[in-house]
This record gives C-alpha cells, structure tokens and sequence, in this order.
C-alpha cells in the first residue's frame, strides 16, 4: 500500500474529511457514498476493504437521508484502520435494539416506494464493520462509529 | 458472457450507455429492496429489479454492477436515465416478468461455464 501523509502526525492518519448529507434529498442520495469510495480507492486500500466501506457508508447515508434533518459522515484512514463517523441532527432512535432486529423499519409509504425500507442498514453497517457503536438521542440526533481493520 | 450476448438472445431494450454492451457479466442478482441488493449483490452482477427511480443508478456504481435490466417492460425514470448516461450504467428493459428473465439469464450464464 502506498502511504500519503497528509493530516497531523499526532493523529497519525492518512485521509481525513468530513462529508455533509442533506436530509430528504433522495436525489443526491449515494453522491457522498461514491466519492469516499473513490477516495478510498484513491488511498489504494483493497477491494474488500473498500466494497465494505461503500456499504457502511451507503446504508449510513440513506438513514439520514429518510430520518434526519442534516447530517455528516467523517472519515478517517490511518495506517490500520478505516474508521467512519456517522452524525447527524434528526429525531433520534427512540429503541436502537429493536432499530437493529433486521426487519424492523419505520420508513413511510414514499421511502418504501422507492425500495428502502426493508429494515436491513443498520444490521448490515454492523456486520461489515469489525467495530461498531451506535448511540442516540430522542429529539435530537444519532451517532455512529465504525472501525474496519484494514490489516 | 458480454451484455450485448444477453440483449440479442433475450431482446432486450437498451436505454442507457449502449457504449458499455461489453461489460463482462460474471454473475446476477435479482432484488427490488435496495439494502438486500446493496449487501448481497456483487461485482460484475447484472441486477433485475423492477424500481425505476433514480437510486438504483447509485447502487449499480457504488456496486460496480454490469448493468442493471427492469423487468416487465417498466421503463427508467427520466431523472433515472439522465444519471445513468452521466455514470455510463447500462439500462435495460424486457418484456418479462422477473421470475422468467432470472431463470433465463441463469441458464445463460449457467451454459457458458
Ligand atoms: N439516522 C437515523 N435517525 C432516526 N432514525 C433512524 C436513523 N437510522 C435508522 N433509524 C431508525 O431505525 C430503523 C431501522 O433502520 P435500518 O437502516 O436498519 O432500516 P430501514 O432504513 O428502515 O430500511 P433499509 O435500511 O433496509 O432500507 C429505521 O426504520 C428508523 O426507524
Ligand atoms: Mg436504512
């Protein structure tokens, strides 16, 4: 892998940047998730390492899209790890262990038309992160931090 | 197998990116929930689906799908197309329904191994 050093040496990363997603616009939805693939591939991590990235980064992007008012993904390569950030301001998730069970969705009528809906993000985010955290707060907005080895 | 080799046996209408009928289609995937086909799908898939909208563009990028073929004759979304001639994503249509043109392909694909 090649290695560009291009953030603070204390940090020790490689890339770092945040992306800002607007919520409700289904139309740029995926716009943020193409450009951090193409960032990572950038980067030269390896396919597998990227193909999951896109999908963290693809299913995070959608959630806030369809829940929350505004939101930013923040990524963060370092020499081991690929870690993503995920925070946005929106209504918050009330249960997050019933927002996990696969299945479980609260998408209205015009987010399902569109083939979301399903209940599987937020089930996927975590099983193609080898870290995952999520927290969240009623009125306010949600939280999500994942880590994926890349060595 | 190519694209176009799909489009003349099955008679498929293409819509999109006629320049790129030579992907290479290694595998398929037929799926009209987004998140099902974002986790499941792969690489080289052509995927069959009956959604129109324009998201389906993003996933067949973010995928790097061969292209994508919608099923009973629906057509693409004008927004749909314009993003999908700008990602230079193929999009094609059949006159079947998913079941038949999945099991078609299948046989297809399932031949030239
Ligand atoms: N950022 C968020 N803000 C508020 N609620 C959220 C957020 N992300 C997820 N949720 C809640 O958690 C539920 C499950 O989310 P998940 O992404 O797993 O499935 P979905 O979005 O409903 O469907 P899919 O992702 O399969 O298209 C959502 O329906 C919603 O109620
Ligand atoms: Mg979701």
């Amino acid at each position: 892998m090649k290695i560009k050093v291009c953030a603070t040496e204390t940090e020790n990363s490689l890339y770092k940047n945040s992306f800002y997603i607007e919520g409700g616009n289904f139309s740029d939805a995926g716009t943020v998730s193409t450009r951090i693939k193409s960032i990572l591939k950038n980067i030269g991590l390896p396919n597998d390492i990227v193909r999951k990235s896109a999908i963290i980064c693809y299913e995070s992007e959608i959630n806030i899209v369809s829940y929350a008012r505004r939101g930013k993904i923040n990524l963060t390569v370092t020499p081991k790890t690929v870690e993503i950030e995920v925070v946005d301001e929106g209504p918050g998730i009330p249960d997050i262990e019933l927002a996990m069970q696969q299945g479980y969705s609260t998408a209205n009528q015009q987010i399902r038309e569109m083939g979301f809906g399903a209940g599987m993000g937020l089930h996927n985010i975590k099983s193609y992160s080898d870290i995952f955290n999520i927290s969240s707060e009623v009125a306010k907005g949600t939280f999500l931090k994942m880590i994926i080895n890349t060595q | 197998m190519d694209i176009e080799t799909i489009v003349k046996k099955l008679n498929l209408k293409v819509r999109s990116a006629s320049d790129r009928l030579k992907n290479n289609v290694t595998g398929g995937y037929t799926g009209d929930l987004l998140s099902d086909v974002m986790a499941n799908s792969h690489e080289g898939d052509i995927w069959i689906t009956r959604q129109v909208h324009q998201n389906i563009v993003a996933i067949a990028t973010l995928k790097e799908h061969a292209g994508i073929i919608l099923v009973n004759s629906c057509e693409p979304a004008t927004d749909t197309l314009e993003k999908a001639v700008k990602e230079n994503v193929p999009i094609m249509v059949s006159n079947l329904p998913a079941f038949e043109l999945t099991g078609k392909i299948y046989n297809l694909l399932a031949e030239k191994k």
